[in-house]
């Protein structure tokens, strides 16, 4: 009996251990599964304090400090109006550029820099620049070029980083440097880096494959 | 033993009986203080998965499987976290959330009656960007000019300055980075407005108040112009410009480690091509040319701190002829030859508990040598009798220091206290030399000494008030003054704001009207203004009223050859109403603002025989600025309209025990349409390793007449148009900045 019990108890412990860390990639994958079909900057908005929960709870995970912040920005690009042109819309804009921020930072207290807090971190700066683009280009703008040389330079094969690019090439007006046709090289490139590109576990960063389609669909 | 094996038996059943029954399901509302429904807040239990974002009617519900006593967790971006102790036994638990709005800069209501900002920071009260300095047609460039876009500042176009709700030039102080600037404006010539001496491009914040400001600023009875001079560039670029009025060529460097960087610049400016093409109204012996250089470090001194420094040398050299209108066939000569050094150093840092100290320091040296004489046709001197006194020389030399120490404490939110002490000391030292050489030296020193402190208290995110005292001593006068200011303000509704702004300011005699025979005291400008503003979706609008009640204004006489200061029995008021309406939204990629003011004032003061609307006083003054912004041309249109209605003029003359009135009147309404077109080829492109700008300005496009008012001859029996140089100007000039490009840095590093 004793020694059931201490088989049970050892067996429950084990199982704990093991469901713990279970249910930490059981949540976040379904969470992470989300990510490509979200559209609005609720559904962002939800999926980032989804994250920022399990991140609060698991204390030492830098990756859904990096999702929460991920989807801050998301949630903020699509909080922006559809047609605010040059405008101020930093009203807007900074507070979730600011709480991204600060999620990236608590990601980056887990974590060193990487390619992908890089990628983020790009991100932030062109939410901000979005804020009030004529104000700002020309300092929000070299922050997010400088974040995405780094990306390149600690692993130029991230896909995530030449979506950024085309997106940037996309929506940038010709005359300001903007090009679809070189949008689509980088599109090009970034999809062919996804057939090779092998993510480290099945909960780091691997979005963007269903961005790259809907660009690529857009300019056949 | 036994109880251990019964208790771990005991938990094991219980924990497979609690994970089968204990899901609870929790739900409820989300609200703010203001009862209405919170979206996109996050509920979460403490420590656990479990949680929901709340949707747009506030509403939310989850489920759990987590038991007993737990923490449930509301929080969303600006509000304050709330946390509730809730006990989970299964079934359905509703649990409502208040949440307070967090009081910061971004929602917070601002004070801001009499304020006008020109900033990135501070977004409910800046108005204006720092660019719309440099992108309103009619400013030419110039600080000031932008201003005077804006209401309560007059368009005076025969002197330089900011004339502010029925003030005189010199009721305006200027400050960079908290000190006092002193020779702001290039020197007076008379009857042509100067421009600033600076740049707007080193600035990348602007306060303009036209009353109620801060007791953090002392010795300006009507306004304060605040600048904040940039930090650190973003990256190292060389600067190179070329115009119809000169050139210009500069460097930026910036460390590796982005912590220090370093500048100098030198233009040389020379009016004669400009001249050549646009007639002037006056006939140059020696065209305008100055050589002007600055040069700038900063330096990051700790994460927080940060020490600048700016330095500024200027010569500058004109001298010009009109025809005299006191004797006919003779001409009236000019020359004012001035060098200028100005160095500003100032230092912030952060202290522990969220201690802030400010540091500035600054240092004026001007000199300034004036001539003035009669002419025949031929331009050589000539001494007419009766007219002795128009050949004279004026050699001023003044030197300048201030300093100012600000000591801030944060408080809760947006809370905080500010104490410090400010130093001004002006030696200005002058020679008159009359037609037959004698010379007449004199001189002046003062020491001002100030004390100040005040308090920002945030109650909430709706209620400002700030509160503050001045105490200033003028060891020139003798006396000291104790300046209590006060302003509040109560935030009405979404994006809309009322303030109110009360204050006494003090300023000392004009020291070009210095040494007075008599005792003489501070002069004194009650100030009360009431502030409606309502700013949502970059659509802005501003109603202002103000009374201001002067006291002690300067009395002036004829003392031998000059005029001055008697006594401080003058006094005045100036009532008006302002409005401001700026639109970025209805057309697209088209922004314009329309400023109104009107003013009602009236003093006695200097030679007035008695209270009068003083002659820099119009009763009508509004602006349109128009800018739009074509991409494809990748060029920025701006055009603006300035209106004023006629000022009074007068003449007046020294008869017998008094002062009287020779001739009087009103002149015609001034009109200006301006005009500019910025070029920018290369906006955007984040591969060009240069930037350009090209800049087509004319103003009084339309070449209307304008009249600022009249001068007289020594005899008062003639008197003449004072009018702008020239009606219409055109300047042309290429702005192009050569980047140090860091790709090929970021790339090296890397290897």
């Amino acid at each position: 009996m004793k020694k059931f019990l201490l088989l049970v108890l050892s067996f429950s412990l084990l199982t704990a251990g093991f469901s713990q860390s279970e249910k930490y990639v059981k949540a976040m994958e379904s969470k992470i599964a989300m990510l490509d079909s979200a559209k609005t900057a609720d559904e962002y908005k939800d999926l980032a304090n989804s994250f920022e929960r399990i991140g609060e709870a698991e204390k030492t995970q830098w990756l859904p400090y990096y999702y929460a912040s991920y989807c801050s920005v998301m949630a903020g690009m699509f909080s922006l109006p559809m047609d605010g042109g040059f405008g101020d819309n930093s009203a807007i804009v900074d507070p979730i550029a600011d709480k991204a921020d600060k999620l990236l930072k608590q990601a980056l207290g887990l974590t060193s820099a990487n390619t992908e807090t890089y990628c983020v971190e790009k991100m932030i700066a062109g939410l901000r620049m979005m804020g009030n683009p004529m104000a700002r280009y020309m300092t929000e703008g070299p922050k997010a070029e400088t974040a995405l040389a780094n990306a390149k330079k600690a692993n130029p094969e991230n896909p995530r980083i030449y979506i950024l690019e085309g997106q940037d090439k996309f929506y940038t007006p010709e005359q300001f440097g903007g090009s679809k046709d070189e949008a689509k090289v980088l599109f090009e490139k970034a999809l062919s880096l996804f057939e090779v590109y092998k993510p480290d576990s099945s909960i780091a960063p691997n979005w963007g494959k269903a961005t790259v389609n809907y660009f690529l669909s857009q300019m056949k | 033993m036994r109880f251990s094996r019964f208790g771990l038996l005991a938990s094991f059943l219980l924990s497979i009986a609690v994970s089968s029954y204990g899901q609870t399901t929790i739900k409820g509302e989300v609200k703010d203080g203001k009862n209405n429904p919170v979206s996109g807040a996050s509920i979460s239990i403490k420590d656990s998965y479990d949680g929901a974002t709340s949707d747009s009617a506030g509403k939310y519900s989850f489920k759990t499987t987590e038991k007993g006593q737990q923490v449930l967790v509301f929080s969303n971006i600006g509000f304050k976290t709330v946390e509730q102790t809730i006990k989970l036994e299964g079934g359905i638990l509703t649990m409502n959330a208040t949440l307070k709005q967090e009081i910061s800069e971004l929602t917070a209501v601002v004070l801001s009656a009499g304020t006008f900002e020109a900033s990135d920071r501070k977004r409910a009260a800046a108005v204006l960007d720092p660019i719309d300095i440099v992108t309103t047609a009619s400013a030419n460039g110039d600080i000031t000019g932008a201003l005077k876009t804006l209401p309560g500042a007059q368009q005076v176009g025969e002197s330089e300055g900011l004339f502010v709700r029925g003030g005189t030039a010199s009721e305006t102080k200027t400050f960079i980075d908290g000190t006092l600037v002193n020779n702001f404006f290039f020197s007076s010539v008379p009857n042509i407005a100067q421009f600033g001496r600076f740049s707007p491009f080193i600035f990348k914040g602007t306060v303009f108040s036209t009353g109620g400001y801060s007791a953090l600023y002392g010795q300006a009875l009507s306004s304060a112009l605040i600048l904040e001079s940039i930090d650190l560039p973003e990256q190292s670029s060389a600067n190179l410009g070329i115009s119809v009025l000169g050139v210009s060529l500069g460097y930026q460097g910036l460390a590796k480690d982005k912590k220090s960087s370093y500048g100098f610049s030198y233009s040389f400016t020379d009016l004669s091509l400009a001249f050549a093409v646009i007639k002037q109204r006056q006939d140059y012996s020696k065209v305008p040319s100055y050589h002007n250089a600055d040069a700038n470090f900063r330096i990051k001194t700790s994460k927080t701190g940060m020490l600048k420094y700016y330095g500024y040398f200027s010569s500058n050299k004109l001298g010009f002829t009109t025809t005299s209108i006191d004797s006919l066939g003779y001409l009236d000569k000019f020359n004012l030859s001035n060098t200028n050094h100005y160095h500003n150093l100032a230092w912030k840092e952060n202290l522990p508990k969220k201690w802030k100290i400010n540091l500035g320091l600054s240092y004026t040296n001007n000199t300034d040598d004036i001539n003035g004489a009669m002419q025949d046709e031929d331009n050589n001197d000539v001494l007419l009798s009766g007219l002795e006194g128009k050949t004279f020389g004026v050699d001023t030399k003044g030197n300048y220091f201030n300093a100012k120490a600000v000591i801030e404490k944060k408080m809760k939110g947006l809370s905080a206290v500010r104490f410090g002490t400010e130093y001004n000391y002006s030696k200005d030292n002058y020679t008159y030399t009359d037609y037959s050489g004698n010379k007449y030296p004199g001189g002046l020193k003062e020491h001002i000494n100030s004390f100040f402190a005040e308090a920002d208290v945030y109650a909430t995110n709706d209620l400002a008030v700030k509160g503050g005292l001045r105490f200033e001593h003028s060891a020139l006068l003798g006396k000291t003054n104790f300046a209590p200011r006060l302003s509040v303000a109560y935030k009405l509704g979404k994006g809309s704001q009322a303030s109110l702004a009360y204050g006494i300011f003090y300023q000392n005699p004009e020291r070009k009207y210095l040494p007075s025979p008599n005792e003489l005291s501070f002069m004194r400008a009650d100030h009360y203004i009431a502030q409606f503003q309502k700013s949502i979706n970059q659509q802005t609008f501003r109603a202002e009223i103000f009374y201001k009640k002067y006291h002690n204004l300067l009395k002036t006489d004829l003392l031998g050859f000059t005029e001055a200061a008697v006594n401080n029995n003058g006094f005045g008021d100036a009532k008006g109403f302002e409005f401001f309406w700026r639109d970025k939204k209805t057309i697209k990629n088209f922004d314009y603002w329309i400023s109104y003011s009107y003013l009602d004032t009236k003093r006695d003061f200097l030679n007035f025989p008695y209270a009068i609307t003083p002659n820099f006083a119009a009763k009508h003054t509004a602006s349109l600025v128009t800018k739009k912004f074509v991409q494809k041309l990748k060029m920025n249109f701006n055009a603006s309209y300035n209106y004023s209605s006629g000022r009074p003029y007068y003449d007046i003359r020294r008869d017998g025990a008094g002062y009287k009135f020779n001739d009087q009147g009103t002149v015609p309404d001034y009109h200006n349409i301006s005009f500019s077109i910025n070029y920018l080829p290369k906006i955007g492109k984040k591969d060009a390793k240069s930037f350009a700008v090209y800049v087509l300005q004319v103003s009084n496009i339309f070449n209307i007449r304008q009249t600022y008012g009249y001068q007289y001859s020594y005899n008062g029996l003639r008197k003449q148009e004072i009018v702008p140089t020239s009606r219409m100007f055109v300047f042309l000039g290429a702005f192009i900045s050569f980047g140090i490009d860091r790709t090929q840095e970021v790339i090296d590093n890397g290897l």
